[in-house]
This record gives structure tokens, C-alpha cells and sequence, in this order.
């Protein structure tokens, strides 16, 4: 069943649209449907090592989060049937009932966001991140006028795929190398990026380099703001860059196969929460500290 | 005793009973013995006669007054008692004069009247005699029957110690428990004349009569060894009290036509005053007083005595257990995440609960080394390092004067944390503050380590506001046979400020490790959101 389960999850990984986190809450769906087990204890254990089998398919924050949060919603339900079938039909419809929620989160947080972006904006983005193209997206049926500068973010070049992708919707979109940041920082009025992660501090676990870029508008005074759905919030507590686990900072493939990671370039990085202004969540529009908050109640 | 019996039978035949009770209360005061609920009473009626007889005729006759004032003769002033106070008393007698010489119109009330500022005076001249600054201190307020109230408001946070006022409403409410009043000691730096500073040398221990009746042998104990400082640390302090209050528990019965539920709650009143003259309530003590006393009310009426007594001894075990023990071990789990192999570690003073991690990950195997920072006059890192040299951790000691030297080798800060307050500020050992800003500056991540029942409802933004002061000449040192501050009392223009505790900000924190687990230190409001709501 695992190896079904991971060839099904990488088919929806494939889907551009979708966020990885959703392909894995919609596989670990599949399988909770497909599994035999006898018990609610024996139920959890099969699911959580699902969820370690999907996560060494995709080492990504988001995955991890996603799976958690997944597995607390549905057992967060009175579990009290006798009977085993009826409990997992509970099971199964709370995870639809998860899955349609966080399907709809990309859409709050945009309509939520483009309020922000005013008319005559310039915008520094990072990457490619969904969530924020969804933002510029409502934002240009706004009817608002903005220019968006899009860095490379190397080494995979996502922010090529990005800017091409605002071209299509008509945004005036410019690529600016990552080492220019600071350079075209003093242009700009405001930061928008995505995140793969949201630590329990506040801060957010992003491709590498949007610390440098959360450093820069500090050191400038322009704000900086991050996007992400509700799902995205994982129980990590980074101290500092070092802190972060490697199995977030570079690709599952290569955690297999490499072995001095110290000649290994970490895909993502740590930004403090020091250096965030706001975080637009579908949960609502919240400072850094309110994360903390918003955690607590989720997952105490 | 013998003249104010001559006197009385010169008055009026009817009042004589209430007269002999009057003095039969009088004596058992004397005696230190503990009022019954019956005398108390009956006490509290006459003031609030007088009282009402007071306000009901004003214009006293000059005549009265004056024989009042001659009668009265002036309290003796105990050594101990600060210059501060010189000016408390004065107005005071003044007051007394006049109240007790407001002769009410009616006979039998104006007789009474002055019968008991008569006994006010000779119980004060017979006290006068004896030792003890307690007496003298609890005559003043006794004479001054119009500033009782019926019902003593619990005092508040904010010691007021500056304050005339709040400072008879104090003396005034230790009297009534028969609890000792302890004085202050020293010159005050104008900018903490609002805290109490005592010595260690004169505990209000001293002031109490042996066998102690009115407050329970263990409580004393307990008192003298928070004073002396041979318990410290807020754990430490908790645990104690805790313990001494099952003993307390152990050897109360409940008196006749009462219910346990509310007298043991009035028994215990007395007793934390007591403690807290000896040393200030810490914010962990507080917590679990509140524990205890919720528990002891929620006792129902039916519950037999010994059933109820053993319930509440288990209430306070498992208080210990799950809100220290096991809390510490929680804590040690999250923070041993947080520790990797080849760490250095700096940790301050003596915090149970941080030697506690520090050992468990030593046994865990990890990699690490320890910088001990200490400061004076206490230098309680001295214990830590001793606990830690003797698991086997490699540690290094210094000065908190160091500590801009050692910073950049170090790469995390683990401190303890006496209390949380409820806007994220960490109430710690004085020199805490001082560690966090530094490593924020060296962009050292700083952890602080609390289990939940240390978190307080209070609000404060710097560290004048709420502190304890310590004895002033702990900062007395010696070298080479010679102490140069030995005589600090004499040069007027000298104050030696002993501080014990400082408020960090949230800002310089990284990290709060609590049983809960790990939360940034602006989520502290929601932490006590949720336990409120749980209670």
C-alpha cells in the first residue's frame, strides 16, 4: 500500500496548481479510506508512518506540517463508536471536510492581502510562491496598478517561472539578480513572500534568500510581508539558522545519498520574527506574535 | 492591674461585667495567648461602640482632653524602630488624645469611654515594661479605635512602605493576627524607599514568645529559615512552604460550631503574614497559597475531618508532583532538543531547574561545556558549579564582570526565571537582565527555562516598581582583615543598596521552555488565558 500511496502522491505533486502540502493531506486521505487496520491505536501508528514515507518523498516543511495537522483534525473528534467502521467513516469525513477547508485557504489569504497593495505599488517578491501570485492576481482585478520585481532565486530558477507566469496576467514584472536585493530595495515599497513554513516563534522557513531580503527592508524601513496558509504552521522552535533540521534543508534525495552536507547547499532558510511586519493568513491578518497564539489553540 | 479594679467599682454597677471580660481579654493579650473567637468578638463590639460613640457627639470639652493627655503616657519607642517611622507615631498620639477625649453627652457611654482609654493606658505602661517592640507597636493602633475598619483588606502588591498610611493599616492588621511586626533597618536609597529592607540579624522570630501558641512551631521555622536565607530559590521555597502546610494541616482541629472549609482558610491568614514578614512572598509561594486555599473551600460541609484532612494533603502532593517534579522533567525533554553536541553553554547563578537540564543531558550523552556566571554578594553560582563539576560537565567560572569577554565563545544562554509576568517580562535574579542584554548584543540566543505555575498576573516594565531589598551589609566585605564599609551607617550621605531581583524584557528573550512547551515570550497572557479557563 505505501508504494501505491507514494506513486499516487508524486502524480498530484506533479499538478503545478497544487500545493504539496494538499497533494499529501489528499493521498494520506486515500489511504485512511484504503487502510485495514483493527484498531484506533493501530489506525494512528499506519498513518503516522505514512506520513514519514511522504515526507521522504518530499523533504518540504509543508508536507511535514500538513500531515500533522491533518492527523490531530480528524482524531480531535469524539471518538466514542464501539464500532470501528463508524469511527473511521467520522475519520474520513472530518479529513474531507479538512481537505475542502485548506482547498479554499489559498483564495482567503488573497482576498484577505490585496487590500495591502496599493495603487502605484512597486513590489519585491521571492522566487515562486502560489499564494502570492494569487495575491497579485486578485489584486490586478482590483484594477490596481503595480510593477512587481521578481528575484532568480537560484539555483533552480524559480523566479523565471514566476515573473513568466505575472507576464500572463499582465503585470508589469522585471527579474533583478538575488545579489541585488539591496540595490533595487531603496525602488520598492513593500515585500511579498510565500512560505513553506511558519515556526512557533513567528518566523518562517522560505527558499534561501528571503532572510537576506527581510534584512535589507529592515535595514531600510519598508515592510515585510508573508503569505501562507494555516496548514503551514509547524511545531519547530529555530533558534537561529543552525537550529533548523537538515531534513528540511535540502532535498530528500540528497539526504539519502550525500554524505558531508556541509558541501551541500541549504535549499531553504530561517527569517526571524523581528524582521516581519505581518503574516496573512487564512486565519486572519496577524502579527508574529499572534502565530504563537494561533498555534496554541490549534494544537493544545 | 490592681488600680484600674479600684476604679471600677467606683463606676457604674451594671458595666462591671463587661469590665471583667474586658480584662480577662486584656490578660490572655498579655499573656500571648490565643484570643478565643468569643473574646475576639466581643473585642471588635466595644471598638465599634466607641466608634459610634464618637461619631455621635462631637465637641469635646477641653477639661477631658486634657486629663486624657496626662493619663496617656508616651509608648515607648523600641531601638529597632527606623527614623522613617519617628513621624508615624506622633500624629498617631495626637489622634488618640482626641478621639479618647470626645466625651459623648450620655452618661453611661462617656463612663465607658473613659474606663477604656484609662485600661488603653495602663495596658500600655504595663507593656511599656516588658520587652519587646511588638507590644509598643500594637498599643498605637489599639489606641486609635477610630481608624479600625471592621473588615482588613489583604494589602496590596505594591508595598507602600513610605506611606503612613498603608503602613498603620499594616501594623493594624498584624496586630489583630498577633503576628510580629518587623522593622526596617538602615538608610534607603531615596529611589527604593518604597520596599522594605530588613536585617538578617534581628528575624521577627526574635519577637515571639517560646512555645509559640498563636502561629504553628513549623511555621515559625519555616520563617526563620526564609530569613536566614538557608532556604532559597524559588522551588525550594515553594516546596517548603507546601510541606509545612500539610504538617499544618496535619496537627489542625477543627473547633467546635466551625466549618474546616472556612476556619482553616482564617487559620492560615496569620501564618503567610507571618512568612511574608519574614520574606516577601515570591510569585511561586502566591500561586500555591491560591491552590490551597481554592482547595480548602472547596472542601463540602459534610465531609468528616480526617477524610477531609487527608484530601487536602493529597491535593498538595500532587500539586508538587505535577506542577514541580514533573513539570521539570518536561521541561528538561524540550530543552534537550535544543542542546547539540559541541555547545557551550552559560548559564547564571544557581537555578534548580536549569542544573536539572544540564545534568539529564549530560546522562543523555550529549557533547557540552558549561560557563558558570557569578555575581556578589550572594554568589550562588558557587552551588551550580559545584552540582555540575560533580556530575562530571566541563565547566569554566566567572564574574558577571566578564561576561563581554566570554561572550563570543559562547553559543546559548540558559537562564531561570524566579516569575513571568503577565506582559512577557522575566522576573529573575538581579543580573539577569544585564546577561540577556549583552548576548542580544553578541546575537547569542537566550533560553529561559519556567515551569507554568511561576506564571503571575502582575504587569511590570522595570525593576523599581515590586523588588525585595536585602540586608544592606551582606555588601560589607572584608579583605586583608580590613572592611572599609563596616561603618556605612554613620556617613549620612551612603546607602547600600542590596537588590534581588530584575525584570528582563521580552525582547532579549528568545526562548521560554515551559511545561507546555516551547512558546515565544509574548505568549505568556495566552498560557495563563488557557489555565484560567482550565480552572
Amino acid at each position: 500500500v505505501d508504494e501505491n500511496q507514494s506513486f499516487r502522491f508524486s502524480q498530484w505533486e506533479e499538478d503545478p496548481d497544487v500545493a504539496s502540502a494538499v497533494a499529501a493531506i489528499r493521498s494520506l486521505l486515500e489511504f485512511l479510506k484504503r487502510d485495514q487496520s483493527e484498531t484506533i491505536l493501530g489506525l494512528r501508528e499506519n498513518m503516522t508512518k505514512a506520513i514519514q514515507r511522504l515526507e521522504e518523498t518530499d523533504s518540504s516543511v509543508a508536507v511535514s506540517s500538513g500531515g500533522e495537522l491533518f492527523l490531530r483534525f480528524i482524531s480531535l473528534t469524539s471518538l466514542e463508536h464501539p464500532d470501528l467502521s463508524q469511527c473511521k467513516n467520522v475519520m474520513i469525513e472530518r479529513g474531507e471536510l479538512f481537505l475542502k477547508k485548506i482547498s479554499l485557504s489559498r483564495g482567503k489569504v488573497g482576498k484577505l492581502c490585496h487590500t495591502f497593495i496599493k495603487d502605484g505599488a512597486k513590489i519585491l517578491t521571492h522566487s515562486s510562491s502560489r499564494v502570492v501570485l494569487k495575491v497579485l492576481e486578485n489584486a490586478a482585478a482590483d484594477n490596481k496598478r503595480f510593477t512587481v520585481y521578481v528575484t532568480e532565486s537560484q539555483p533552480d530558477s524559480a523566479g523565471k517561472l514566476m515573473a513568466q507566469k505575472l507576464h500572463n496576467l499582465n503585470i508589469p514584472v522585471t527579474v533583478v539578480l538575488d545579489a541585488a536585493v539591496g540595490y533595487i530595495m531603496e525602488k520598492v515599497d513593500l515585500v511579498i513572500v510565500g512560505a513553506e513554513g511558519v515556526v512557533e516563534s513567528g518566523g518562517v522557513i522560505n527558499k534561501i534568500g528571503t532572510y537576506q531580503m527581510a534584512v535589507c527592508s529592515k535595514a531600510h524601513n519598508k515592510p515585510f510581508y508573508v503569505v501562507a496558509e494555516s496548514f503551514k504552521f509547524v511545531r519547530l522552535y529555530p533558534l537561529n539558522q543552525q537550529d533548523v533540521p537538515d531534513r528540511f534543508k535540502y532535498k530528500a534525495d540528497i539526504l539519502k545519498t550525500v554524505k558531508d552536507l556541509n558541501q551541500e547547499h541549504p535549499m531553504i532558510d530561517y527569517t526571524p520574527p523581528s524582521l516581519i511586519t505581518l503574516l496573512f493568513t487564512d486565519l486572519g491578518v496577524l502579527t508574529p506574535s499572534a502565530v504563537s497564539d494561533e498555534l496554541i489553540k490549534l494544537y493544545l | 492591674m490592681a488600680d484600674s479594679d479600684g476604679r471600677q467599682v467606683d463606676g457604674v454597677n451594671h458595666a462591671t461585667d463587661k469590665d471583667v471580660k474586658l480584662q480577662e481579654i486584656a490578660l490572655a493579650k498579655n499573656e500571648g495567648k490565643e484570643l478565643t473567637k468569643e473574646e475576639k468578638q466581643r473585642l471588635r463590639k466595644e471598638k465599634k461602640q466607641h466608634k459610634k460613640n464618637k461619631k455621635d457627639d462631637k465637641g469635646p470639652p477641653e477639661k477631658e482632653k486634657e486629663k486624657e493627655k496626662a493619663s496617656v503616657p508616651a509608648p515607648s519607642k523600641p531601638a529597632t524602630q527606623s527614623p522613617a517611622h519617628k513621624a508615624a507615631p506622633a500624629p498617631v498620639h495626637a489622634s488618640e488624645s482626641a478621639a479618647a477625649a470626645e466625651k459623648p453627652a450620655k452618661s453611661k457611654a462617656e463612663l465607658r469611654a473613659e474606663r477604656r482609654a484609662r485600661q488603653d493606658s495602663e495596658r500600655t505602661s504595663k507593656q511599656g515594661k516588658k520587652e519587646g517592640g511588638q507590644q509598643s507597636a500594637s498599643s498605637k493602633p489599639k489606641a486609635t479605635p477610630n481608624e479600625l475598619q471592621p473588615v482588613v483588606k489583604r494589602l496590596p502588591e505594591h508595598v507602600q512602605v513610605d506611606d503612613p498610611a498603608a503602613l498603620k493599616k499594616l501594623a493594624k492588621k498584624l496586630e489583630r493576627q498577633q503576628v510580629p511586626l518587623r522593622s526596617d533597618y538602615g538608610y534607603k536609597v531615596s529611589l527604593f524607599s518604597h520596599l522594605h529592607q530588613y536585617s538578617r540579624k534581628s528575624p521577627p522570630t526574635l519577637q515571639i514568645s517560646i512555645p509559640a501558641t498563636v502561629i504553628h512551631p513549623s511555621i515559625v521555622r519555616l520563617g526563620l529559615q526564609y530569613s536566614q536565607g538557608i532556604i532559597a530559590g524559588s522551588n525550594a521555597r515553594s516546596v517548603a512552604l507546601l510541606h509545612t502546610f500539610k504538617q499544618v494541616i496535619q496537627d489542625y482541629s477543627t473547633p467546635p460550631n466551625e466549618e474546616l472549609s472556612r476556619d482553616l482558610v482564617n487559620k492560615l491568614s496569620p501564618y503567610i503574614s507571618f512568612l511574608s514578614q519574614c520574606r516577601p512572598l515570591s510569585a511561586s509561594m502566591g500561586n500555591a497559597i491560591k491552590y490551597i486555599k481554592k482547595e480548602i473551600s472547596n472542601i463540602p460541609s459534610q465531609c468528616k475531618e480526617e477524610e477531609a484532612k487527608g484530601k487536602l494533603q493529597a491535593c498538595i502532593d500532587s500539586y508538587i508532583n505535577e506542577k514541580i517534579i514533573l513539570a521539570s522533567e518536561a521541561i528538561s525533554k524540550y530543552a534537550i532538543e535544543k542542546i547539540s553536541d559541541g555547545d557551550v553553554i552559560l548559564v547564571y547563578g544557581c537555578s534548580s531547574l536549569v542544573n536539572h537540564i544540564l545534568c539529564k543531558a549530560f546522562e543523555k550523552q550529549r557533547k557540552f561545556r558549561v560557563i558558570v556566571v557569578d555575581s556578589r554578594p550572594r554568589l550562588e553560582g558557587r552551588e551550580a558549579l559545584r552540582r555540575l563539576v560533580k556530575k562530571g560537565i566541563r565547566c569554566t567560572y566567572v564574574l558577571i564582570s566578564a561576561l563581554s569577554y566570554i561572550l563570543p565563545e559562547v553559543s546559548k544562554v540558559f537562564l531561570g526565571a524566579h516569575a513571568l509576568l503577565a506582559n512577557g517580562y522575566v522576573m529573575s535574579r538581579v543580573g539577569t537582565s544585564q546577561i540577556a542584554l549583552v548576548a542580544k548584543a553578541y546575537n547569542v540566543p537566550v533560553l529561559v527555562c519556567c515551569e507554568t505555575y511561576k506564571f503571575c498576573e502582575r504587569v511590570q516594565t522595570d525593576s523599581f516598581v515590586s523588588n525585595e531589598l536585602d540586608d544592606p551589609d551582606d555588601l560589607i566585605v572584608t579583605r586583608n582583615g580590613k572592611s572599609h564599609l563596616e561603618n556605612w551607617q554613620t556617613v549620612k550621605s551612603l546607602g547600600l543598596l542590596n537588590l534581588v531581583y530584575d525584570v528582563t524584557p521580552p525582547d532579549f528573550v528568545d526562548l521560554v521552555i515551559t511545561d507546555l512547551g516551547m512558546i515565544p515570550c509574548t505568549s505568556v497572557p495566552v498560557v495563563l488565558r488557557v489555565k484560567n479557563v482550565d480552572q
